[in-house]
């Protein structure tokens, strides 16, 4: 672990790295003590163990570029920079919360300013909304990513697949954070997806695919900069999948009584914040007058973003009316912001090609990189010349078509039949 | 208005030119985009071939690649793209190739873009649409009329014109408009319908119903293509001295209550025509709003003229069974006059 974690990084980014894992934890070690008094009104979901995946991502962008965070994802809404009140006052249906107690847990956004969106519970629908924010801004001129996660269970839906699929054909600075924590609810990852490695789904769409240890926040930044970074440059999206271990049940009230106690234990053994003080020790990154003053740091800091949130009122009972439609400029602004000149896609500057359009009809680029033939098998030619008896010509190359034999093969069997 | 065979002139009459349907659409599009570079239309085929139908023949060539998207078979992720796209600030319009296939968007745009203003003060403004509605022997999966599924989900608008002149003044509308719009274009009248459309930019107000032909002995609400079946069956009602008033609901989300409710206060007898199966249909809840709202100045029972509760049959004689016509609709009308 210590090579992967050697890459330069700033000393205050170790540490920053360091103190949203820490933030992170100690949010939602506060929130089950919420739970526990009964004051967070619906379910609570747990990170536990998985903290590096986001905060490793999320510290790989800036703050122009836009997230879409799942359930487990609260540190990456930290490090986006939402104030931990915020995430509180969700769990706990407050009239201050960012939803004004309309929806909860992680289930919000902010459009203008940290540019988030949130998630909903139906899984894999951020994947095409994402692209169509990485689209549209990139259409607009802008520089940004756009970055959302998913889990190995959320990566089976059908949604997961249009998003990712329309995201390669438009080559969308788009990065997908698969975070296989081996455990869908109940159901294990290999009843979800008979892969070894969920990466490998990215061959299906053509795009570029990293595997990470998701336990080992150096790696995961940096491996997600470097995503971030080609996505960026326009090399198209990107698949990420984070091997880790979700160690609490999918909720709460989930004693997850149907993951093996040896599996528990191993990675158990490897939680990331552990495994990362380790390293800053040994580096004399971090010691235990820096890690005492982090300790004070949260604690001062989540006492008085818990009261606040205790404080908050619930909504008024009328608040459930109204609020359906935007009524206009007076309640929205809808405003995009240029950043290339206008002209050039007005007309008659407009009939222009983009640059992103795969080059060539039909051809794409094959799981080992070089450009797929337009035609199928070697000797196109003989398929599109009729022979003269009116049958397919023969194609004397090698290599077609096993497919074709076996076919016809299969074919003959039936005729005797 | 002709048969359902001939084309029918129907519209605001106001020297502007005589178009059909389907260019009202096309030119809502192609002034809309260029009007504002803010708006794309994002579909399958809609680019290169300009649409199943033709409605985007031409705006590929003026507004190129980055504008005009053609899309994979994928209408969770057109629909969730879209979305995407309204959050950075653009208005793009979605075409469905037929309307049957929105369903496949359907958690898409009930969960996701329905719910956004409501739940964390997000508006998404999109349109969605597409060719919609039977009588084309387009069998049971070209010729739907899906739009009570949305019809009941908050946070959308559900518009469904009748004549060119709606058709692009409500289509700009809904480009304009700031929340998800959903505008389904029935594609009987897409050739068949010619209608005088002004040559000036103009709007016709969303959730606005319109009275197409004054009557004072029973009121007939219907919209889209059964708007025009309507009024025949009013022609023919006239004949025999009962003048219907024939009202076009334009928007089915937010309903026009008012005009609905004046009507029948005054007409006192109220008959629903549309061509969306029966059970659950907009004459249900137009029912219930009359129960409640207008209850003492019923006279009669209100009555149904709809499609049969089954799949779109496609045989043309299985067809023409389940659909409304003038007849069915003119005896209907008769029946109740009789109260």
């Amino acid at each position: 672990m210590a090579k992967e974690m050697s890459r330069e990084l700033t000393r205050q980014q170790y540490l920053d790295l360091y103190y949203y894992m820490r933030l992170n934890r100690a949010v939602e070690e506060n929130m089950v003590k919420l739970f526990r008094q009964n004051k967070i009104v619906g379910g609570l979901y747990s990170s536990l163990g998985q903290e590096a995946i986001s905060v490793g991502t999320c510290y790989a962008l800036e703050k122009k570029d836009w997230i879409a965070p799942m359930i487990r994802n609260i540190g990456a809404l930290l490090v986006k920079g939402v104030p931990p009140r915020d995430i509180f006052m969700q769990h706990m249906a407050k009239y201050d919360s960012p939803t004004k107690g309309r929806d909860g847990t992680s289930h919000f956004g902010d459009l203008d300013n940290l540019h988030i969106v949130s998630p909903i519970s139906m899984l894999g629908d951020l994947i095409p909304v994402m692209t169509g924010i990485a689209i549209g801004a990139r259409y607009l001129g802008q520089k940004v990513v756009a970055m959302t996660w998913i889990g190995d269970g959320g990566s089976s839906t059908g949604v997961f697949h249009e998003g990712l699929n329309f995201a390669a054909t438009q080559k969308a600075p788009f990065v997908l954070i698969l975070e296989n924590n081996l455990w869908a609810y109940s159901t294990p990852v290999r009843r979800q997806v008979p892969l070894e490695n969920l990466a490998d789904r990215a061959k299906a769409y053509g795009i570029d695919s990293y595997i990470v240890d998701g336990n080992n926040v150096v790696a995961v930044y940096n491996t997600a900069r470097e995503a971030v970074e080609r996505a960026s440059a326009g090399e198209g999206p990107i698949l990420i999948e984070a091997k880790t271990f979700r160690r609490l049940g999918h909720a709460q009230h989930d004693p997850a009584e149907y993951v093996p106690k040896e599996m528990r234990a191993y990675w158990e053994a490897r939680d990331p914040i552990a495994l990362y003080e380790k390293f800053l020790t040994a580096e004399k990154l971090l010691d235990a007058a820096g890690k005492k003053e982090i300790d004070k740091k949260l604690d001062t800091l989540l006492t008085a973003e818990r009261e606040f949130a205790e404080n908050s009122p619930l909504p008024p009972p009328e608040f459930a009316e109204g609020g359906i439609y935007c009524t206009g400029d007076d309640c929205h602004k809808i405003r995009a912001k240029w950043e290339r000149p206008i002209a050039e896609v007005t007309p008659p500057k407009s009939s222009v090609t983009p640059v992103w359009t795969v080059p060539g009809f039909g051809s794409g680029k094959g799981s080992g990189g070089a450009a797929a033939p337009i035609h199928f098998g070697d000797a196109p030619a003989a398929m599109e010349k009729p022979s003269e008896n009116g049958r397919p010509a023969k194609t004397a190359t090698k290599g077609t078509p096993k497919k074709a034999k076996a076919m016809s093969a299969s074919a003959s069997r039936k005729t005797r039949r | 208005m002709a048969g359902r065979n001939g084309t029918a002139t129907i519209g605001a009459a106001t020297g502007g030119a005589q178009i059909t349907f389907l260019e009202a659409i096309r030119q809502a599009m192609f002034e809309e985009m260029e009007r504002d570079p803010t708006v794309l239309l994002m579909g399958e085929d809609v680019g290169v071939y300009g649409g199943a139908f033709k409605t985007s023949e031409g705006l590929l060539e003026r507004f190129g690649w980055e504008r005009v998207i053609d899309t994979p078979i994928s209408e969770s992720a057109i629909i969730g793209a879209a979305c995407g796209m309204s959050y950075v600030g653009l208005r793009p319009i979605c075409e469905m190739q037929f309307i049957d296939f929105i369903v496949c968007a359907f958690n898409q745009i009930t969960n996701f873009v329905a719910k956004g203003h409501y739940l964390w003060n997000a508006p998404a403004p999109i349109v969605i649409r597409g060719p919609s509605g039977g009588g084309v022997h387009g069998g049971p999966f070209h010729s739907a009329n899906p739009e009570m599924y949305f019809v009941h989900t908050p946070g959308l608008k559900v518009i469904y014109p009748s004549t060119p002149y709606d058709a692009k003044g409500l289509l700009k509308a809904a480009v304009r408009d700031n929340n998800p719009v959903l505008f389904f274009e029935h594609k009987f009248l897409y050739r068949r319908i010619k209608g005088e459309v002004p040559a000036d930019d103009y709007t016709v107000p969303i959730g606005k119903a319109e009275v197409r032909r004054e009557g004072k002995h029973l009121t007939i609400l219907s919209y889209a293509a059964m708007m025009h079946t309507s009024l025949e069956a009013a022609d023919a009602l006239a004949q025999e001295g009962i003048e219907a008033e024939v009202i076009d609901l334009r928007t089915l989300l937010p309903l026009d209550e008012e005009t609905i409710l004046n009507s029948v206060k005054n007409t006192n007898k109220c008959l629903v025509v549309h061509e969306d199966t029966k059970t659950g249909g907009i004459a249900g809840e137009i029912a219930a709003i009359l129960f409640e709202k207008a209850f003492q100045d019923l006279d009669g029972p209100l009555v149904r003229v709809t499609a049969l509760d089954t799949p779109v049959p496609y045989a043309p004689t299985l067809e023409e069974y389940f659909l409304p016509n003038a007849k069915k609709v003119f005896a209907a009308a008769k029946e109740l006059a009789r109260y």
